[in-house]
């Protein structure tokens, strides 16, 4: 097939940055979607070019560091589906794509498509934990936890911290991020006596470092990779908004 | 060099328990005052930087990563093991630690796999109590699996993301303790070289990704996590980001290192499709439990998998190792694959490929429970391949995974560098030749939460580390070496890619020091290495600057460090004169084409002392002896 790729360029956070266009002759169907961008950089380092910057890691979907919006949407055309998965077999000969950053004011470009999440760390910094010590541990049968629960929680952590959610998002909210962590942790009886404490100091945290708010527009949803479900933003709402009403600690 | 294990006496349920008694302690005032290093923030490096902060260190934690909990351990997919005999299925302590030797083809130190079957269950309640969500059955307690090599059910897991769960737990104990102060996190912060002082590990050298500043970090103690050399082979399941040059960097400094030649071969990974090719996909091992792997019997039989009637299949494992079948060791399973390949049975476009069929468990369990099992990895299979895995079977064929080989520790993870403490994949202890499947992430927590903690304050206690000055000698030197190094690989004006060297240097090592090794294709590799490194440093073109954020540059790098390791793991392979789990020499087989080993002259670790750039490495032998368990020849059948 051949491509055409707009990639957009920026030499740093303080660079102004704009679209590039480039001509791929030669890509196979069966090349991942960084096996393309691969092979361009490689064209490009032989010429002496600066090849694209862009987060990547395991390429297996699971470690969250693909970034990439394209065509406007983040991780691309696929539901369900990190950047690192899509194969090319998605798009025909002749096709022009269009590749960008994650963008928030919370993530700060890098370098071209490579940006700072460290924000969505300190999320979880600020309560997105069960306090627990290490060798505090009573026997792990000891409390018997009904299986839809276990594995409803298990549908919130599968969440890759990747931040496509608040990408996509037309407020660049991190409410499907925290609702995931507040509804897994939540879920579980380990997880509530700091349930409530945990959803307020998230929150905050949140407002803090510059993500929006929620105004149920679902693009999240849509975006997320591992499709984590609004239902745990509902969830989020619920506990924060018993957690203001009854708050002690404070 | 001398190769003290510092094994405890007494009879082994009891050394772990009598160590941990005879280990000095740091008053709770004194922790404070010590700061400590941790490189990596995986499964091991996570727990340890968590639990030395929640002990009251001053810890550093370093990752090359932009958020800790992007380590590679996220990826692992099937499990957990630990002996907690839930399942009332004959498990015990015992026969997990004899598990491990066993698949380990007795070439472990019985003490350190012994202390690991002991802590494995305390593992468990610990993530448990961290808020992993295991699997449940409907009483609500916990459910296991059996897993490659084992006959009980003893792996505790969290669908296909066992990794990504344990990891996520120990990822928020750490953000727990940076939130508290206790931890401070370097995220994109590559570690590049160790910094020795007086014979003691006092620090590292690392550059910020970001802005390319390179500077020294110094400390009590450093603890490296930093995973496996797997990327060696170019291709493998590792992240892309894996890499050696930590603990090649430390070896230079003078930590021996333990078994390179020991790597391991994923049987089920998913085959290459073509020449840009960056990275291979593991299909978790647990898939082996309900499916049943097969060729057809006939060499070229091309027809479609699904019009090969059952008569003209062959199930190969289940032929040859009736007992363990599907789910034999993975060195045994791989060898089987390359085998039946090598016949010209193999499967796909390339040959290179078996199947993994789930039209019996579909039959017998039904679709849906099949999908509750293993959909997530299905669906991984279907994107990646274009093929549907609930009609046609699989196709699978074996991958470089992980690395059993790793910087010599002492029963207290201490390399011979005093200080320096090397955790998980990053060392060579526990699994020997060969691991076995879940217990990976089992090493990885147990050296991070249940054994640094209580043996790094005994070195700081008796050692009591000095002060040190930032403008210390050895602190500038190794500050210069790091910084030259960078410079000689921007000067460099070549017309080849840092990849181009990189396929290259993984096709020598997957032809001749992969899953069958021999001295002939090892001395092609030893003759071969030196002169693509030679041509790297005069070929290589890396664009852009040392001060900016440049993944060539960080590439270069790491494939540089590759490309002179390569060689360090061809000795060890080629001075190993047997067959051992994953390193299958085909001089050292039985007739029926399974390892044989050699006790009498092989039952070692081989650990390489560094010894100059034009000097051959130095092997000193640490001698295994096994006074627990009888050595047998390895038998699945």
């Amino acid at each position: 097939m051949r491509l055409t790729l707009r990639v957009w360029r920026q030499a740093g956070p303080r660079d102004a940055g704009a679209l590039k266009q480039y001509e791929i002759p030669d890509v196979s169907p069966d090349m991942s979607f960084l096996e393309m961008l691969d092979v361009l950089n490689e064209r490009l380092e032989r010429q002496g070019d600066r090849p694209i910057a862009f987060d990547h890691d395991c390429r297996e979907g699971i470690c969250g560091s693909c970034s990439m919006t394209i065509d406007g949407r983040p991780h691309g055309p696929q539901q369900g589906t990190t950047t690192c998965q899509l194969h090319m077999r998605r798009y025909r000969d002749g096709d022009t794509i269009t590749i960008e950053p994650f963008r928030a004011t919370a993530f700060p470009v890098v370098r071209d498509l490579v940006v700072d999440r460290t924000a969505l760390d300190r999320i979880i910094q600020a309560g997105g934990f069960v306090g627990v010590a290490t060798g505090n541990a009573p026997d792990a049968n000891a409390i018997p936890i009904a299986k839809p629960d276990a594995d409803r929680a298990m549908d919130a952590a599968q969440c890759i911290g990747c931040g496509a959610c608040v990408a996509a998002c037309p407020n660049a909210s991190a409410m499907l991020f925290a609702g995931a962590k507040v509804t897994h942790l939540g879920l579980l009886p380990q997880g509530q006596p700091e349930r409530y404490r945990r959803v307020l100091a998230m929150v905050e945290r949140m407002d803090m470092e510059g993500f929006g708010g929620c105004t149920n527009f679902g693009e999240c949803h849509e975006a997320c990779p591992k499709e984590i479900s609004l239902a745990t933003i509902a969830r989020l709402n619920a506990d924060f908004l018993k957690a203001s009403l009854t708050r002690r600690d404070s | 060099m001398e190769l003290n294990a510092g094994v405890p006496a007494g009879p082994l349920e009891k050394k772990w328990d009598s160590h941990r008694f005879e280990l000095r302690l740091v008053n709770p005032a004194n922790k404070r005052k010590h700061t400590v290093i941790v490189v990596g923030s995986g499964l091991a490096g996570a727990s340890a930087a968590a639990s030395l902060g929640e002990l009251g260190y001053k810890v550093q934690c370093y990752c090359f990563q932009d958020s800790p909990r992007r380590a590679h351990s996220i990826a692992a997919q099937g499990g957990i093991n630990a002996a907690k005999n839930y399942q009332n299925d004959g498990d015990s302590i015992h026969r997990l630690f004899y598990d491990t030797i066993k698949g380990g083809d007795f070439r472990a130190r019985e003490a350190n796999v012994y202390r690991l079957a002991q802590i494995s269950v305390n593992i468990i309640d610990q993530c448990v109590a961290q808020g992993v969500p295991f699997a449940r059955e409907y009483g609500g307690l916990l459910a296991n699996r059996s897993f490659g090599g084992a006959q009980v059910s003893r792996t505790f897991y969290a669908r296909g993301q066992t990794g990504q769960q344990l990891l996520l737990g120990a990822y928020q104990a750490l953000e727990r303790q940076i939130a508290a102060g206790t931890v401070e996190m370097f995220p994109r912060t590559e570690m590049l070289d160790l910094v020795v002082i007086d014979g003691q590990a006092r620090g590292i050298v690392t550059r910020n990704l970001v802005t390319g500043a390179v500077e020294a970090n110094l400390a009590d103690a450093v603890v490296m996590a930093t995973g496996g050399y797997g990327n060696v082979f170019y291709l493998s399941t590792n992240a892309k980001g894996c890499n050696v040059t930590a603990t090649f960097r430390a070896w230079k400094r003078g930590a021996a290192f333990g078994n390179p030649c020991y790597t391991q071969i994923h049987p089920t990974c998913i085959p290459v499709s073509g020449e840009y090719q960056s990275k291979l996909t593991l299909m978790s091992e647990s898939l082996r439990n309900d499916g049943r792997v097969w060729v057809p019997k006939r060499k070229g039989d091309k027809r479609p998998p699904t019009a090969i009637p059952e008569v003209e299949r062959d199930y190969y494992l289940e032929r040859k190792y009736p007992s363990f079948g599907n789910l034999s060791p993975r060195d045994i399973a791989s060898r089987a694959a390359k085998e039946v390949c090598d016949e010209g049975r193999g499967v796909g476009e390339t040959g290179l490929g078996v199947y993994l069929d789930f039209a019996d468990a579909i039959r017998r369990l039904g679709l849906d429970k099949v999908r509750e099992r293993y959909g997530n990895l299905f669906e991984m299979y279907e994107r990646i391949t274009g093929e549907n895995p609930y009609q046609l079977p699989m196709r699978i064929f074996p991958a470089a995974h992980y690395t059993m080989g790793g910087l010599w520790v002492d029963y207290n993870l201490m390399s011979t560098i005093p200080g320096l403490f090397v955790l998980g994949e990053a060392n060579f202890s526990d699994h020997g030749a060969n691991r076995l499947g879940a217990s990976a992430l089992m090493q990885g927590l147990a050296d991070g939460y249940f054994i640094i903690p209580y043996t790094l304050g005994d070195y700081l206690a008796r050692a009591r580390p000095a002060p040190v000055a930032g403008d210390h000698a050895a602190v500038k030197t190794t500050l210069a070496e790091v910084n030259g190094r960078i410079e000689r690989i921007l000067a460099g004006d070549g017309k080849r890619t840092v990849d181009e060297f990189h396929r290259e240097l993984g096709r020598i090592m997957w032809e001749c020091c992969g899953m069958e090794r021999n001295a002939a294709g090892l001395r092609r590799a030893l003759d071969a290495i030196p002169a693509l490194r030679k041509s790297f440093w005069y070929d290589v073109r890396v664009v852009g600057t040392g001060q900016e954020f440049n993944q060539s540059l960080e590439k270069a790098g790491r494939v540089a460090d590759f490309l002179e390791f390569a060689e360090l793991m061809c000795r060890d392979a080629l001075h190993r004169e047997e067959s051992c789990g994953g390193h299958f020499r085909s001089e050292h087989q039985t007739q029926d084409g399974e390892a044989a080993r050699d006790d009498e002259r092989f039952a070692y670790v081989a650990a390489w002392e560094y010894a100059g750039d034009d000097r051959e490495p130095i092997l000193h032998k640490e001698p295994l002896v096994f006074e627990n368990v009888h050595l047998a020849t390895r038998s699945y059948k």
